[in-house]
């Protein structure tokens, strides 16, 4: 796989009077990367798009793309091509004018658009519908020709803003795995913005998470499941249950805290964190959902939970069992189905075991909206 | 029953509502086919071309035409430009100074044609002046300033019809053609003006129309160039003549015309749409079969009928005479005129006689009857005055006034109106007979 073209942001400030859209934001993007920035709306993500794009001027620091610092240089002179939230395809074009659009405007022949044309529409599979209007193809295809023509401008970064929340559930799916697949065909930088982790997961390389305009944290999506920065990070991607108290012990890369209900639990130091807790912090403590198992009743220790259930559900492929916590927090335990036979907790109250190593203790934070 | 009748007085009300929009101008249209110098369509004389040829040989009328068409279409192409720059400003200036913008760039359309064109007038002679420049210069001409004019306020309209359109333009579609690489220039010129389009063409045409029709600003500013409109409303001042009418027709006609083939247009459209909709990939890439041109196409039928009947029209304009059924009326009115003067002068005499009579036996012997006698041959010489002249003729006649009570009603003070008071007493026939 070629290079490729990097994306640097240093030290990146956008604010909107006295808003701050952007917080001090520093990023390098690898070349030929699938970089994703996940958050929640209205974080910024947006904004850092605009301003790589060129439709936004930082209000401080700096925006670099393939090393140059792209200040003062406008959007139709940057080498990125944007895929808008609602595509913004030209609706008065035919599909075939629109993907060559950007040859165009560099005086290129109607013959020489044509075969273009043709050549990118085989690749993202709409082969010979180059005379139709935009409004006649589906919300799919409409998706792809806005690709096709990002494409066709032949940009070394390109850029894509929540470009799948308009389609349903399936076509999302399917198209995740399709813009994998045309990113690593054509090999250059993607950077994606999206609300939905399971997008950022399944497609990126890496991952930046972002809150109110902060970046939490910049990892692969692995570490950024498993091994969360900050509260918000560990709350926002993927489910997680949390259990908060102060520490009371610091172990090497462990620690033990002390919750109010749940007596002393031991959890593993999330890795940028360690060597910074000290006793007596606030912190929480995070454990997947996946991560517990039903103990024998009667089990106690720094990695037992005891919890009544609430209710259970069967959602296929797991079992559910949603239990109130000691702080009257739920709690959620999903078991793998493996065929076996669940026996139905409802009213009881049952022992929970997790292993250290699944539970992640990060310092007290705000945690992300349901 | 109570429906039918709500069904009943529905079709009652339209036909009514319609008379009432359209009835004006069919009664004006059939008068420019009548032969009858006054525009009238009762009674009907003699169908006639003429007022059609006179229109046209009408210098004024023609001059107008020309100037209106100058001024619309500078008016046309101000308005729209302006319009478009008002417009596109609207969308442009910070949110907190729109309503404010809005309020300014609508204002023109409450304010009177009348001030407007005043202030016109004035503002651009101050100008000219300032500018030391003389009665002939291009700020004082009249075609200018009658643009500028009419501009002032129809480029409000016109950013009414464009704002409306661009509040459904996407301004990342401008945002993706310039991250395509376009300049501001070329995405302004390939993406918003052609979605602009459809906008700016009515526009256009509200803004000719408006040019065309407009008297009160233009009034103050036409100058050397009177515009139709002005022209007309000149004319009428002297009276009007059919051909008026038969100008009216042809504006109606082309109406009608333009607004059919607009029509069979957006029909069209929306077949070919349709067709595309259902077309396959192969038939759109070449030869999509496309519904011919006057299927499920009222208008397209209604406009090649109204064609048709324009031609056939002007065919038989050309070749048709009415001279002779011009003729048989003359001479018809002729006939009638005659007959009424006969039986005027019948009446007349009858009354003569029937007076004469009254007086022998009243007053036999005090006059002679010689002086009574008005003279025949004045009143074959002036038949229109004929009735005046037997009114008070008799009346302030000399022997009528030592005459009784009968026809002593006439204050002798008053003075009489027309000669035929003073006609019967000192006509020439009259002394004549006094010899």
């Amino acid at each position: 796989m070629s290079a490729g073209v990097g994306v640097d942001l240093e030290n990146l400030w956008i604010r909107f009077g006295d808003f701050v859209a952007v917080r001090d934001a520093n990023v390098n993007i690898n070349g030929g990367d699938f970089f994703s920035f996940l958050g929640p709306s209205g974080c910024g993500k947006t904004t850092i798009l605009r301003a790589v794009s060129g439709f936004l001027d930082p209000s401080e620091g700096r925006v670099l793309i393939g090393g140059n610092d792209m200040q003062g240089i406008g959007p139709n002179k940057r080498p990125t091509a944007l895929i808008f939230q609602n595509l913004a395809l030209f609706p008065l074009m035919k599909v075939w004018e629109n993907i060559t659009f950007s040859m165009e405007i560099k005086g290129a022949s109607a013959a020489q658009r044509r075969k273009r044309a043709d050549e990118l529409l085989d690749m993202i599979a709409l082969p010979g519908q180059g005379d139709k209007l935009p409004s006649e193809l589906s919300g799919g295809q409409r998706q792809r020709v806005a690709i096709a023509r990002a494409l066709c401008a032949e940009p070394d970064v390109l850029l894509l803003d929540e470009p799948l929340s308009a389609l349903d559930l399936k076509l999302r799916q399917h198209m995740r795995t399709e813009l994998r697949e045309i990113q690593q065909r054509v090999g250059i930088t993607f950077i994606y913005i999206t609300h939905d982790q399971g997008e950022a997961l399944t497609m990126s390389d890496n991952i930046a998470v972002m809150r109110a305009g902060v970046i939490d944290q910049i990892a692969d999506g692995k570490t950024i499941y498993n091994d969360p920065n900050t509260a918000f990070a560990a709350s926002f991607v993927g489910e997680n249950n949390v259990f908060r108290g102060k520490v009371k012990q610091v172990m090497g890369n462990e620690a033990m805290i002390a919750t109010n209900r749940s007596g002393d639990l031991v959890a593993r130091i999330s890795t940028a964190n360690q060597g910074k807790m000290k006793e007596g912090d606030d912190a929480m403590m995070f454990i997947r959902p996946e991560a517990f198992a039903i103990a024998p009743d009667g089990a106690t220790g720094d990695h037992f939970v005891t919890a009544r259930v609430n209710h259970e559900e069967f959602e296929g492929n797991v079992f559910n069992i949603f239990t109130e916590g000691e702080g009257g927090k739920e709690i959620k335990v999903s078991i793998p189905n493996h065929g076996q036979s669940f026996q139905d907790h409802t009213g009881q109250n049952i022992t929970l075991e997790y292993e250290t190593h699944n539970a992640v203790l990060v310092p007290a934070g705000e945690l992300a909206a349901e | 029953m109570n429906n039918s009748f709500l069904r009943v007085s529905i079709w009652v009300y339209l036909v009514i509502f319609f008379l009432y929009l359209l009835g004006p101008l069919v009664i004006m249209s059939v008068t420019a086919f009548n032969s009858s110098a006054f525009p009238r369509m009762t009674p009907w004389e003699c169908l006639t071309f003429q007022w059609f040829g006179e229109l046209f040989q009408d210098q004024r009328i023609l001059n107008g035409i020309k100037n209106s068409l100058i001024i619309g279409a500078g008016t046309v192409v101000l308005s729209v430009a302006m319009g478009l720059a008002g417009a596109l400003m609207l969308t442009q200036i910070w949110p907190k100074l729109r309503a404010t913008y809005y309020t300014i760039i609508i204002a023109p359309i409450l304010i009177p044609g009348v001030v407007l064109g005043i202030s016109t007038l004035v503002f651009w002679d101050r100008i000219n002046r300032m500018l030391g420049l003389g009665a002939d210069s291009v700020l004082s001409n009249g075609i200018f300033l009658t643009v500028i004019g009419q501009s002032t306020f129809i480029a409000s309209y016109c950013m009414l019809v464009l704002v409306a359109r661009l509040q459904r333009y996407d301004i990342a579609l401008t945002e993706a053609a310039l991250d395509l690489g376009a300049s501001h220039a070329q995405a302004f010129r390939k993406i918003l003006l052609p979605f602009m389009r459809p906008a700016i063409a009515s526009a256009a045409v509200l803004a000719f129309l408006a040019s065309f029709e407009n008297y009160n600003t233009t009034t103050f500013t036409f100058g050397g160039y009177p515009t139709l409109t002005i022209e007309l409303a000149q004319k009428v001042r002297y009276g009007i003549t059919p051909s008026i009418s038969a100008l009216a027709f042809i504006i109606v006609a082309l109406t009608v015309f333009f607004a059919l083939l607009n029509e069979a247009k957006l029909k069209r459209q929306e077949l070919v749409a349709a067709a595309r909709k259902q077309a396959t990939v192969e038939e759109l890439a070449g030869k999509i079969k496309l519904p011919s041109f006057f299927a499920g196409n009222m208008a397209a039928v209604l406009l090649v009928v109204f064609a048709v009947a324009t031609i056939t029209v002007v065919g038989t304009a050309t070749a048709y005479d009415p001279g002779q059924c011009i003729a048989n009326v003359k001479e018809q009115k002729q006939l009638e005129a005659e007959q009424r003067i006969q039986e005027l002068r019948k009446q007349r005499e009858e009354q003569r006689l029937r007076r004469e009579e009254e007086r022998k036996q009243r007053f036999e012997g005090v006059f002679e009857p010689g002086d009574l006698q008005p003279g025949s041959t004045e009143e074959e010489a002036e038949p229109d005055t004929g009735t005046n002249n037997s009114g008070f003729g008799n009346v302030f006649a000399p022997n009528a006034l030592g005459g009784d009570s009968d026809e002593g009603e006439a204050e002798p003070e008053t003075p009489p109106a027309g000669n035929g008071g003073f006609g019967g007493a000192f006509d020439p026939n009259s002394l004549q007979s006094d010899d």
